[in-house]
């Protein structure tokens, strides 16, 4: 019987390290450690992100897929800059880069928008990256039309169902924008991304989540949300905050609509969140940092067990 | 047959595709944070040897093909048809030139092949890995140069052509390998 790690006791320590090595960077910044609970009443709402549903006290709750609705209830609670490092689970994903129960870090910074948050994700990997690090910052929009010609924002859904049809070898993509995107960002983008930091910003309005939706400089509503690619490989996803508890539940009845049609599980909106938000959160950014990707990325890995002292394979 | 979805697709599983049997090369789980999960998978197509590869939205379905990889011993060429027989039935089948393809240069009468099966028809022929077979013409044999590098071809019994150590003469076994066609050695006498 199999029973080893599939992780080097090296790896191990090397993460070790890198977990010292997080906590001491924030320690040294003045954002205080949160430990939050996995158990929550509700699951999230996204409807590409699936919540385990878990029995406890004779009540069913879900494992959390990120320790975002926690967090904010302590930001609305007058906490300051937070920082968590924790399991994190999603139903479903498993491949090269994905493990059902993963490590995440996720950090808010009262009082920024995206791009000081994005300027500290960059000093955060510099801190902990032996080499120097090559920093690139794009648009969504000029990396799409870049690599595609097209303006994701503003080009007809026809034309991105062709392009998505062209990526996937599949011509009868008859799927909705936000899937055509995904398609060609994943398979026609990302690819080629340079190696190094990229950081991605301003996304289309049907990919905010949970960012603000503002105008950019040329009066095109956009999401402020961003992400981080580390050698091609997505590393890190933020926000500047949205704050308004209206907009929130908008939001998520949007997402409950979009699971119903799509026939998933419903969820429910989570109340307290909602309350925490009436009561006042503040302004603020906040990103979430895959941990084991980035022990990938500095040991030279290609597969996530390689990372993990038990994926799910060998639980 | 069965349906499978894209978490169930494994590296061997047989699945229908554009209506051509294929086997599934590789499986890759692909999906941004916040969207849509995807498996890019990599299908050989049975009937044309091509390898595709193709995007799935992740939980999509494919029909299971109805195919089976069977050990047969092989008969004979009447001309036109190679015959096999199931070794535990005694059943015999049909083979034509599309289905046989490259394999008929290594098949020897009563060597067990691989033949795959679609809907009970034969599809493909896999000659064994390693086969021996007789040189039937090749340049005489240099004595002496047995440590020398260099080569030669040979035609074997069964037609192929392959490249062998230039001390070797018409009427030697030699043994070879079917997946590279390269020469592996002289047989053993029995």
């Amino acid at each position: 019987m199999n029973w080893q790690p599939s992780a080097s006791t090296e790896t191990l320590r090397a993460r070790a390290h890198l977990l010292a090595q997080i906590r001491q960077f924030f320690h040294q910044r003045n954002a205080f450690e949160v430990d939050v609970p996995v158990l929550g009443v509700t699951g999230v709402t996204d409807l590409h992100i699936d919540s385990i549903a878990a029995q406890c006290n004779g009540g069913e709750f879900f494992l959390q897929s990120s320790p975002e609705y926690f967090m904010k209830r302590l930001l609305a609670a007058g906490s300051g800059d937070i920082y968590c490092l924790g399991k994190a689970f999603r139903d479903g994903e498993a491949g090269s880069r994905h493990n059902p129960e993963f490590t995440l870090l996720e950090w808010y910074r009262v009082g920024w928008d995206e791009h000081r948050l994005m300027e500290e994700v960059a000093e955060l990997l510099r801190h902990l990256l032996p080499d120097s690090l090559p920093l690139h910052k794009f648009s969504y929009g000029e990396l799409f039309l870049q690599h595609t010609g097209l303006n994701p924002h503003t080009v007809a859904l026809q034309n991105l169902q062709t392009l998505a049809g062209e990526v996937t070898g599949n011509p009868a993509f008859n799927e909705p924008r936000s899937t055509c995107l995904d398609a060609i960002f994943s398979f026609a983008i990302e690819p080629k991304l340079p190696d190094g930091l990229v950081l991605v910003y301003d996304y289309p309005q049907c990919q905010a989540a949970l960012a603000r939706i503002q105008p950019d400089n040329n009066g095109q509503p956009v999401a402020r949300r961003f992400e981080a690619f580390l050698n091609g490989m997505e590393l890190a996803n933020g926000y500047w905050e949205l704050t308004c508890p209206k907009e929130q539940a908008r939001r998520f009845e949007d997402d409950r609509q979009q699971r119903r049609t799509a026939g998933k599980a419903e969820i429910e909106a989570d109340g307290k969140l909602l309350a925490a938000m009436q009561s006042g959160m503040p302004e603020c950014a906040g990103v979430a940092l895959g941990v084991d990707r980035l022990l990938m990325q500095l040991l030279g890995e290609q597969s996530i067990e390689a990372v993990m002292a038990f994926p799910l394979s060998q639980v | 047959m069965a349906n499978y979805s894209t978490n169930e697709f494994r590296s061997g599983l047989k699945v229908m595709l554009d209506g051509d049997p294929c086997s599934i090369v590789e499986n890759e789980f692909v999906k941004p944070g916040k969207g849509q999960a995807f498996n890019r998978v990599k299908l050989r197509n049975l009937k044309s040897g091509r390898v595709w590869e193709r995007t799935f939205k992740s939980g999509e379905q494919l029909e299971g093909a109805d195919v089976m990889d069977t050990d047969m011993q092989y008969l004979y060429n009447d001309g036109e048809m190679w015959h096999f027989m199931e070794p535990n039935t005694f059943e015999q089948h049909q083979a034509d030139e599309k289905a046989v393809g490259d394999a008929a240069q290594w098949l020897k009468e009563q060597d067990t092949c691989i033949v795959t099966l679609y809907n009970g028809a034969p599809l493909s022929v896999t000659p064994p890995n390693h086969v021996e077979l007789e040189i039937v013409e090749t340049d005489p044999g240099l004595r002496g140069d047995t440590a020398q590098g260099g080569n030669k071809p040979a035609t074997l019994s069964t037609g192929a052509v392959v490249k062998v150590p230039l001390f070797l003469n018409i009427g030697e076994v030699v043994k070879v390998d079917t997946r590279t066609g390269e020469y592996q050695g002289r047989a053993k006498a029995d």
